[in-house]
């Protein structure tokens, strides 16, 4: 944008490192006095008049032809208005891809409804419309559906094998997309010269987003003027608008998204679900509304899985403990119906393996396979075998090679003055600190106190652990559909602004912090502004909240259109104070000449002038205070962290307590310190839930084991520590100074986690192989190592 | 069936049908939808409401049993000017919230808290919150708004949200 730096006004406003009088400050938020009274206005919260409610009859068989489906006896019910199967709705069916993977890239069969038969516990055969949800559930009962079950494939080994049967018999193969091994140079011969190689291959499990609102849309299709209205649960109403004018065959323009407040996301409400394409449909053939909010047990075993994913590590190690090499392999568990194509991370994973340390030589390979097991959505940090694998394997060589794993990465951590930084995959650092933030951290937990404590612990019989986390990972990935973010602002005729994104917050504080930034820039109070957000037909096209984004990509756009406002404030300004825009100041909705500060006219006296004194603007200045911009991203604005924590093993029952918990992060600027940690928080308790409570089960025959909160276990206030915080705040590529942290939480914290447990049991001999930690997966491992 | 019982200090008459639970009878036949459903089988807590000064699971109660009840729901908690209450403004100002989607479970639930045990130490807190699962905030802004609630110094680690002077 080049309106800045042609400013003829006063200076932009400067924030090096430093906080500002709203920048760096933590405000209270906006969005918090109406979620607190219970005046939120969530999806189930609406209603509309003549609105249908719609429920699913499901397959309980992982795999299996349908033999038959009745719906007579349902449609007969009072109160049931109708009954669609994959007959009625999968012809209306037109293009079904998604703007963030692409027309071509390779998708599991396009079926709405299940047509034939079925590929997983969950998949939904017919959607029942009625006018209540308890009667659209009675009449779910009263669907009859005969399915022959076969033998369904489950593992991804077997899925993989020469003959073996497919998940979807449409395509060629159940390797939904595969990044083949490459020749590298030289990197065998390292392996086989190094001093020391350690291999080991790590089992991450299943485990679920788990958004306290499940997933919910209400679609109105308008029979007359051929135009959807949509109200939906989701991270990005204009990726939803885009795909919904696709899977309707009509243009963008006659679709509209809306969002209300959004009970979290997480990375499951960015991509509409098969159920919620039915539900359009049905809206469509009805000429009503539709609302659908699937209920807890749906959004556990049908909405989307997470993680479920494998990787073979070898790691080259030199005598004074330096990295040589990485060698990994991955294979992911994707599901049957995975998300935008093919749902796997891997092409993140491999470019982002080096992570914090210092690696020559790279090698990397990896299958994502098809399942007949629910389809992978994002969950917060898709990618993050790129930190757990590593991390963990770092504690491995770290014992192997009888060295303190702290002083393993000390060694071969990333230091400041190698910066900028290239990676063997190509990938360039630019500001990221972690040696910096390994030092706090390790301070910040008093590391060589513990380890004096665990040694006295350990004397008495008390297994004590510490774990170390070390993090580099890619935030706001800005390619294709990501890659820019749009802002409108609008000085109203009071002195007033209105901010309008195509942000689509699920509880990530947008409101406030985009206040903030536009506060700073424009040189007025935050109580001035308003945001506008979650709604296709007023906002300019974004990808939503996700990948970390929202700081660089809503919050640099915030920062532009803010000075391309201001500028205008200070042309106009100038000319109502007869005095060059140069020598003007802004503060608190006000622009005075420097030194003179009662020579001034209010934010609302330019408005007045800009709206309603046009006549006496002169020629060169416009009438009005409005801009429109749009922010292009980098392809990735890299983030760093390092989490430690300590825990408490009781071999007897093996349980898991956890004692501390120590995070220092560095996402360069803080635009609100308090929404900062509360985002590393939030990502904090997701890791210690994967690793020690959470964990999706299914049986022998694909038959989900865990469809409700009593036996999916989510950790409660009484399982989580105190969380500890240390911030570094570097520099970064962008004007705003600011890099994603939304994510990075819950990617560093579940080696963190499995680091400390494996601490803590190392002197018993065991090895743990991967998640979940649960008590009996460490009585197993005590067992194995034969206790 | 006819049910009547007083809601937020409202009398409130319906005729439901006898499977209609507590909480659906507040969203739907009171218009009250700051009670949530997170989960409809008595985990989560997001349904928390007050049943003659009782947090109990409205999810897992049927209207029909609320007859002649007094029963508060979060909006009842609130002022008619919008004021919030202590334990209200103490989310706010330790950022115990997020999405927001479970908070008129867990405001109600400290609410209850503090009425009965008003100074809870840190393990009382946690064990008194246990009964509702938040999902964005890790339960720290949680812990640290009903420390604060009651008064506790030790509120927050690096200092709770206020506006600029």
């Amino acid at each position: 944008m080049t309106a800045v730096a042609d400013s003829p006004g006063a200076a932009a406003p400067s924030l090096a490192g430093a906080a500002g009088r709203w920048m760096g400050q933590s405000v209270p938020r906006k969005e918090d006095p109406r979620l607190l009274a219970g005046r939120g206005r969530y999806l189930d919260d609406i209603v509309v008049p003549g609105m249908l409610h719609a429920a699913f009859v499901r397959s309980d068989v992982a795999r299996g032809r349908i033999v038959r489906v009745d719906t007579e006896a349902a449609t007969a019910l009072p109160g049931v208005r109708a009954v669609f199967t994959a007959a009625d709705l999968n012809p209306l069916v037109h293009e079904t891809w998604w703007s963030m993977a692409g027309k071509d890239a390779v998708y599991a069969p396009n079926f709405c409804l299940a047509e034939g038969d079925v590929r997983f516990v969950g998949d939904p055969v017919a959607i029942v419309l009625a006018d209540s949800r308890y009667v659209a559930e009675d009449g779910v009962d009263l669907v009859e559906l005969e399915v022959e079950a076969d033998d369904p494939v489950l593992d991804v080994d077997a899925a993989r094998s020469e003959g073996a049967t497919l998940v979807h018999p449409e395509l060629a193969s159940n390797v939904a997309s595969a990044i083949p091994k490459a020749d590298v140079p030289g990197l065998q011969e390292t392996f086989d010269s190094a001093a020391t190689v350690v291999s080991e291959t790590f089992v991450q499990h299943r485990y679920l987003p788990v958004p306290m609102e499940t997933r919910g849309l209400l679609a109105q299709w308008d029979p007359f003027t051929e135009e959807l209205d949509l109200w939906a649960a989701t991270q990005s109403a204009h990726e939803l608008r885009a795909f919904f004018s696709r899977l309707l065959g009509i243009p963008e323009s006659r679709v509209r998204v809306r969002t209300p407040d959004v009970g979290g996301g997480f990375g499951q409400k960015v991509f509409a679900l098969r159920d919620e394409w039915a539900v359009v449909l049905a809206s469509k053939l009805l000429g009503t509304p539709v609302k659908f909010v699937e209920d807890r047990r749906e959004n556990l075993i049908a909405a989307s899985s997470a993680r479920d994913d494998r990787m073979s590590m070898d790691v080259a190690v030199d005598p004074d403990g330096k990295f040589l090499a990485f060698r990994a392999e991955l294979v992911e568990n994707v599901g049957a119906y995975p998300f935008a194509g093919s749902g796997s991370a891997a092409a993140l994973v491999g470019m982002c393996l080096p992570g914090p340390y210092t690696v020559p030589a790279i090698g990397f390979s990896g299958d994502a396979v098809f399942t007949n097991t629910t389809g992978r959505a994002p969950y917060r940090g898709p990618f993050l075998m790129e930190t757990v694998v590593p991390e963990q394997i770092v504690d491995v060589v770290a014992r192997r090679i009888g060295m303190d794993p702290l002083e393993l990465r000390r060694r071969n951590v990333i230091q400041s003055s190698q910066l900028p930084y290239q990676l063997p995959t190509g990938l360039v650092y630019t500001g990221v600190t972690p040696a910096e933030t390994l030092e706090q951290a390790a301070e910040l937990i008093d590391y060589e106190g513990f380890r004096a404590r665990q040694a006295a612990a350990r004397a008495d019989g008390r297994y004590l652990g510490i774990g170390i986390s070390l993090c580099v990972e890619p935030s706001a990935i800005a390619f294709g559909a990501l890659s820019t973010e749009g802002a409108v602002l609008k000085m109203e005729g009071t002195g007033t602004f209105n901010l309008v994104l195509g942000s689509s917050s699920t509880g990530m504080s947008v409101e406030t912090t985009m206040r903030q930034v536009a506060a700073e820039y424009l040189g007025c109070h935050i109580d001035q502004i308003t945001v506008t957000q979650g709604d296709t037909a007023t906002t300019p096209y974004g990808a939503g909240t996700q990948g970390s984004r929202s700081a660089v990509l809503y919050g640099n756009v915030t920062r532009e259109v803010s000075l391309e406002v201001r500028d205008k404030i200070l042309r106009i300004a100038a000319h109502m104070l007869e005095a060059s825009p140069d020598d003007l100041d802004i503060a608190d909705g006000q622009v005075a000449v420097k030194g003179v500060p009662q020579a001034a006219v209010t934010f609302e006296q330019v408005a007045t002038m800009a709206y309603q004194g046009t006549a006496m603007l002169p020629p060169d200045l416009r009438a009005g205070v409005e801009a429109v911009t749009r922010f292009t991203a980098p392809m990735m604005t890299f983030v760093n962290a390092c989490h430690i924590c300590t825990v408490e093993v009781d071999p007897d029952t093996g349980q898991v307590q956890m004692l501390r918990y120590v995070v220092s992060e560095d996402c360069g600027q803080m635009i609100n310190p308090k929404v900062v940690e509360g985002q590393v928080a939030g990502g904090v308790v997701q890791g210690i839930g994967g690793v020690l409570y959470e964990s999706f089960v299914y049986d022998e025959v694909g038959n989900p084991l865990t469809g409700s909160f009593v036996d999916y276990l989510l950790p409660t206030a009484a399982e989580v520590p105190d969380i500890e915080y240390g911030h570094v705040e570097s520099g970064t590529s962008n004007a705003l100074n600011v890099k994603g942290v939304g994510e990075g939480g819950a990617v560093a914290s579940p080696p963190a986690v499995f680091n400390a447990v494996a601490d803590a049991l190392a002197p018993l001999g065991v090895e743990l192989r991967g998640t979940p930690l649960g008590p009996r997966q460490i009585l197993d491992a005590l067992a194995a190592a034969g206790h | 069936m006819s049910v009547s019982m007083t809601v937020n200090g409202r009398e409130r008459t319906a005729v439901v049908e006898p499977r209609k639970t507590l909480a659906d009878f507040l969203r739907q036949d009171c218009a009250l939808t700051g009670t949530h459903l997170g989960c409809e089988h008595g985990v989560c807590g997001a349904c928390t409401v007050l049943v003659d000064g009782q947090a109990v699971r409205s999810c897992l109660v049927f209207a029909v049993q609320g007859e002649g009840h007094e029963v508060t729901t979060v909006e009842g908690l609130t002022g008619p000017d919008g004021a919030l209450t202590p334990v209200q403004e103490a989310f706010r100002a330790e950022h115990g919230l997020q999405c927001g989607f479970c908070t008129p479970g867990f405001v109600v639930s400290a609410t209850a808290l503090l009425a009965e045990n008003p100074r809870p130490t840190d393990d009382e807190i946690r064990e008194g919150l246990s009964g509702n699962l938040c999902r964005c905030t890790g339960y720290q802004g949680i812990v640290n708004a009903v420390r604060r609630a009651c008064g506790r110094a030790d509120a927050n680690y690096s200092g709770s949200m206020e506006v600029p002077a």
